[in-house]
């Protein structure tokens, strides 16, 4: 049996923030991320954390705004209109340098939009959402565990560069169960130090500052090119991805989320009728894979972007494969999900041809 | 193995519960399995539903669009579910529930008379174990009872041990049944 649970997408990921040493929370209800923040309220007092459902999604980002300057490990949840809601306060952690956990169980929008499914917000996720020069870590897993996994991994990774991490899902991710396996609680003790944290001098230190306003333009010039020197960084070692059966590909696949499951689903069935075809899954959107999709296009023919948006991630696919092979797009919006014969019939559709 | 199933019905009966208590079973037995509840703006009694499948390999799509097994516990459900079933699948159904037969001959159909027998043992709200019994006893052999016992008895927090064993006797009522 081992140790594994069954759990909720939703409270997995609760779980793994608060045994990777997050022991601050601040949220605010909205569905479908609701199982998160109620996982939080009940758990996090005994694990001697604060949770806090906040007056607004703004103060709540606010609060964590604060509790990371502080070096505390922090994290937020919400759902797409929350994450709206929340982009100045991710902007000016940004700004600021702190790392903190957002997380955003993704719905149909724009606007209030649906409850059901989405991945239209990937635009906002990895190409700014706030304003400024500026990048959030985007992780995006697509079962339960890797959920949990990726939850500590983007704490790390935060603190390491000292910026906000996403974790973006959606609703299907959130709400379904699987069997976790989880890792041990760590000691407070034993996470990275924060020597720029705002802890207090003891009058043995010169004072930290937290701040995101620089009104000289050089100064503020020579904080942004200092950032991008860090993004590069990650951009040239931090992405994340699975490749399937793409060796021999003819038609690629391109999918991630839960939504991947369902491509992969459908790879198969095409694969067991004998067409090539092989599946990238991005694991970090930002970084986006790259060279991934440089390499497959020395040997594959085609790429197939689907998503459940009206074509976001489509476009870091072509900037990618950069007019070596042509790139398609399927999607579906506003909470429908697409269906594995529906992604089968478009695999077909572009095989057919090659 | 490799079986995708629905489990459908009003709310309030227990669907998500039967659904769990087999979702456990699955990994209890060191299967690969999901549990994806229906969610969303519903009226009140109105119907519920969730996918669960049980696997050999890893699970690609959570979501089941043609079931091999159907356990339904309401008429409405039924109509919405029935035709998606795969040929040759299975229909456990809760006649004491739904007055009408499955108008389908390349499926298997067992009605059982669910909740009619629950209230016999004095718990008309357990009419979903019985189902569950009644679902493992038409699965035999890839399930068995013992293991599906075992694992209820697994995931009830020891302060709730009767409950594990009254759910257990609905079980085996539905899996007794003929």
């Amino acid at each position: 049996m081992g140790n594994k649970v069954l759990m909720k997408g939703n409270e997995a990921l609760a779980e793994a923030a608060m045994r990777c040493g997050c022991r601050f929370f601040f949220g605010y209800p909205i569905t479908p991320q609701t199982e998160l923040a109620a996982y939080m309220a009940k758990k996090m007092q005994k694990n001697g954390g604060t949770f806090l459902q906040a007056e607004s999604e703004i103060a709540a980002i606010n609060m964590v705004y604060g509790a990371s300057g502080a070096g505390a490990r922090v994290m937020t949840s919400s759902s797409s209109p929350g994450i709206s809601l929340k982009q100045e306060g991710i902007s000016y952690i940004a700004g600021a340098d702190l790392p903190c956990l957002i997380v955003n169980i993704v719905r149909g929008g724009p606007g209030l939009g649906g409850i059901q499914p989405a991945q239209s917000d990937y635009f906002q996720a990895t190409k700014g959402g706030g304003h400024g020069d500026y990048h959030l870590l985007v992780f995006a897993p697509s079962s339960v565990q890797e959920l949990a996994d990726l939850t500590s991994l983007a704490f790390d990774k935060a603190d390491e560069y000292r910026m906000p991490a996403m974790i973006m899902g959606d609703g299907m991710l959130g709400q379904m169960m699987e069997p976790v396996e989880f890792k041990e609680y760590v000691d407070l003790k034993d996470l990275p130090e924060k020597p720029w944290a705002t802890t207090g001098t003891q009058m043995k230190r010169k004072k930290n500052i937290i701040n995101s306003l620089y009104l000289t333009p050089e100064e503020l010039e020579e904080l942004c090119v200092k950032r991008q020197e860090r993004y590069n960084k990650i951009m040239e070692t931090e992405a994340l991805y699975e490749e399937i059966q793409t060796e021999d590909a003819d038609l690629i696949i391109v999918a991630y989320g839960t939504l991947a499951r369902i491509a992969m689903s459908a790879v198969s069935e095409a694969r067991s009728q004998g067409l090539k075809v092989g599946l990238i899954r991005p694991i970090t959107l930002w970084p986006f894979p790259a060279k991934v999709f440089e390499k497959r296009a020395e040997t594959s023919k085609a790429f197939l972007s689907v998503e459940m948006s009206m074509g976001q991630m489509v476009e870091d696919v072509k900037l990618s494969v950069n007019g070596k092979r042509p790139v398609y797009f399927y999607g579906r919006t506003g909470g429908m999900v697409p269906q594995q014969s529906a992604i089968l019939a478009e695999i077909k559709k572009y095989i057919k041809n090659m | 193995m490799f079986e995708q199933m629905i489990i459908a019905g009003f709310g309030g009966q227990g669907v998500l519960f039967v659904g769990k208590t087999l979702a456990y079973l699955g990994m209890d037995i060191g299967k690969n399995l999901s549990w994806l509840p229906s969610y969303g703006p519903e009226m009140r009694g109105g119907t519920c539903n969730c996918s669960v499948i049980i696997s050999d390999d890893k699970i690609g799509s959570p979501i089941i669009t043609n079931p091999d097994t159907l356990i339904v516990m309401n008429k409405p459900s039924l109509e919405k579910f029935v035709d998606a079933v795969k040929s040759g699948g299975l229909i456990v159904l809760d006649s004491s529930l739904i007055d009408s037969k499955v108008q389908r001959d390349d499926v298997t159909v067992k009605y059982i008379p669910a909740m009619e027998i629950a209230e016999n043992h004095g718990n008309s709200q357990l009419g979903n174990m019985v189902m569950a019994g009644a679902y493992i006893k038409a699965r035999e052999p890839i399930f068995s009872i013992d293991d599906l016992y075992e694992s209820v008895k697994a995931h009830i927090p020891p302060a709730k041990m009767q409950l594990a064993e009254k759910n257990i006797e609905l079980i085996k009522a539905g899996y007794e049944y003929n």
